[in-house]
């Protein structure tokens, strides 16, 4: 409770030291609305639907790419944490690609499916994938081998060791790597979104750029920050920490 | 014999290509409802041959037998409990020990049996809790329990008490003497403790190591429950623990050695 009221005074403080320079003069109002602004451009852009419009285009994209995502990542890790040999080939591959930004790949994607949502998605599933295959993979690498040799002395083997023990066991990091899908996913959503044609809330992040609206540049990124936020500690912090709470990672 | 490890070597590849042995042409018959203790120095292989009788574990060279058929795999006529830590955390109490037994039976059935089985571990209170909400002594019961559940021939027991307090040692001790005048199982018991090992069986394999092998076998006939400073406890005690310091000082003086040398 305290915590919460420490948290508020502090975003209190930083709008107020904001507001400060505002009215100091030092930077030109073009390039630095005051916060009141900025809770206009907001209030406007929900009032004539403009930003629930983008909102709900990019909640498309992200769900549709995120879910590929998921999909795809989870075979390939799957692959490569049981195949020895899939791994020693391809393994370091998937380091590099995991290492590549994911605007990088909206060039390749706008020369493929053109200015269009299909381009989008596709950067979003190139976001998440290769972090949930990395994250599969040792996912798989580090089920405790006494669970195995447990189960097998209980006649468990083959399809059925994986899915009654196996896929169990790694749910702690499986789960970590879908929050991590996620976070890759969102960013790789507003790559994807602010060089495309719309709709969607990078579009209009852009949108706004091009008409020098810097309030309403504000304004968006502030609701990019909260729904990465909100969606990190509503959904997955939340079941991360079941998780580990069951599974005896955290004590 | 009930149970025949019979010219049994085992081997591991080395890094250099070349096999590391762990001991070599091993033999031990042990009797059907025998509590057998298997004493002996770190790393002379105890874990091995119980991974081998379980079938988790490759034999190189001999064989093993449970009533005449040669052991290849694992399979649920051997149940096995380890040190710690092999219970699943994703189950609750009941369903780690209703484990084994889906698939062989209906789910009543095996519902009843896991009933069974938790009560003689007297945990019958915890069905619906999960292993994280258990101390170390219970979780050992469950896996106990699960074992037993699928009612196993042999009862492989690899330290199953090693990580516990001495209290709740003493209170496994005296749950696991009673379930097994109960059902009577035939129990390989891995122990570092000599005085566990006289205390709760029938006979004790103490084995050497370097090359791993056995090196004395007694056969403990007196009558249970054993107290501590029995004078035959005391005296079975000190003959094993002469025998296993000359194999421990063995180890130590190789180790020096080595260290020496290089
Ligand atoms: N998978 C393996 N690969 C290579 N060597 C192994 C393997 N498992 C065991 N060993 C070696 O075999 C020997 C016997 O090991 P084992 O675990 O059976 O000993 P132990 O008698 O159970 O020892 P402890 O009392 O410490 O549990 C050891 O020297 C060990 O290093
Ligand atoms: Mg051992």
């Amino acid at each position: 409770m305290i915590l919460l009221i420490k948290r508020l005074l502090f975003i209190v403080v930083v709008v107020g030291i904001w507001q400060l320079v505002y009215s100091s003069g030092v930077f030109p109002d073009v390039a630095f609305p005051s916060p009141s602004q900025v809770v206009e451009a907001l209030y406007t852009g929900f009032a004539d639907g403009e930003f629930v419009h983008a909102l709900l285009a990019s909640f498309k994209h992200l769900i549709i790419g995120l879910t590929l995502a998921i999909l795809i990542g989870t075979l390939l890790g799957v692959l490569l944490g049981k195949s020895k040999q899939a791994n020693d080939i391809a393994g370091m591959y998937l380091v590099s690609l995991q290492s590549i930004p994911s605007i990088v790949w909206v060039p390749l994607a706008i020369l493929i499916f053109g200015f269009n949502e299909l381009s989008v998605i596709f950067v979003v599933i190139l976001g998440g994938t290769f972090v949930m295959a990395l994250n599969v993979r040792t996912a798989i690498h580090s089920v405790p081998p006494t669970f195995i040799r447990a189960a097998r002395t209980m006649g468990a083997h083959g399809m059925n060791l994986f899915f009654k023990v196996e896929v169990p066991a790694s749910l702690p990091y499986f789960v970590s790597g879908l929050r991590l899908a996620w976070a890759f996913s969102w960013r790789a959503l507003m790559a994807g979104e602010l060089l495309s044609n719309g709709p969607g809330l990078g579009y209009s992040l852009r949108y706004a750029m091009d008409y020098a609206l810097m309030e309403t540049v504000i304004g968006i990124i502030i609701i990019i920050g909260v729904i990465g936020s909100v969606v990190d500690q509503l959904v997955f912090s939340k079941i991360e920490k079941h998780v580990m709470k069951r599974w005896g990672l955290t004590k | 014999m009930f149970l025949q490890i019979e010219a049994v070597s085992k081997s591991f590849a080395g890094d250099s290509g070349t096999d590391y042995p762990v001991f070599s042409d091993l033999d031990l018959a042990i009797s059907e409802n025998q509590f057998v203790a298997l004493l002996g120095p770190s790393g002379c292989g105890k874990s091995t041959l119980l991974s081998m009788v379980a079938g988790l574990e490759s034999i190189s060279k001999g064989r093993i037998a449970l009533e005449g058929n040669a052991i290849e795999a694992p399979d649920t006529d051997r149940g096995m409990v380890f040190q710690e830590g092999a219970i699943f955390p994703w189950l609750s109490v009941k369903e780690n020990v209703m484990f084994p037994l889906k698939g062989t039976m209906s789910k009543e059935q095996a519902s009843q049996v896991a009933d069974r089985h938790l009560k003689m571990v007297h945990l019958s209170r915890f069905k619906t809790n999960f292993p994280h909400e258990l101390s170390g002594g219970m979780q050992q019961r469950v896996a106990i329990a699960r074992a037993l559940a699928m009612d196993p021939k042999v009862l492989l027991m690899d330290e199953p008490f090693g990580a516990l307090d001495e209290q709740t040692r003493h209170i496994l001790h005296e749950e696991l003497m009673k379930i097994w005048e109960e059902t009577k199982k035939t129990i390989v018991f891995v122990t570092h403790s000599i005085q566990e090992a006289i205390k709760l069986s029938d006979r004790v394999v103490v084995m050497g190591t370097r090359p791993g092998r056995i090196i004395a076998d007694f056969d403990i006939d007196i009558p249970r429950p054993r107290q501590r400073s029995d004078e035959r406890v005391i005296e079975i005690e000190e003959r094993i623990m002469s025998l296993l310091e000359v194999e421990i000082q063995k180890v130590l003086e190789e180790e020096l050695d080595y260290d020496t040398a290089y």
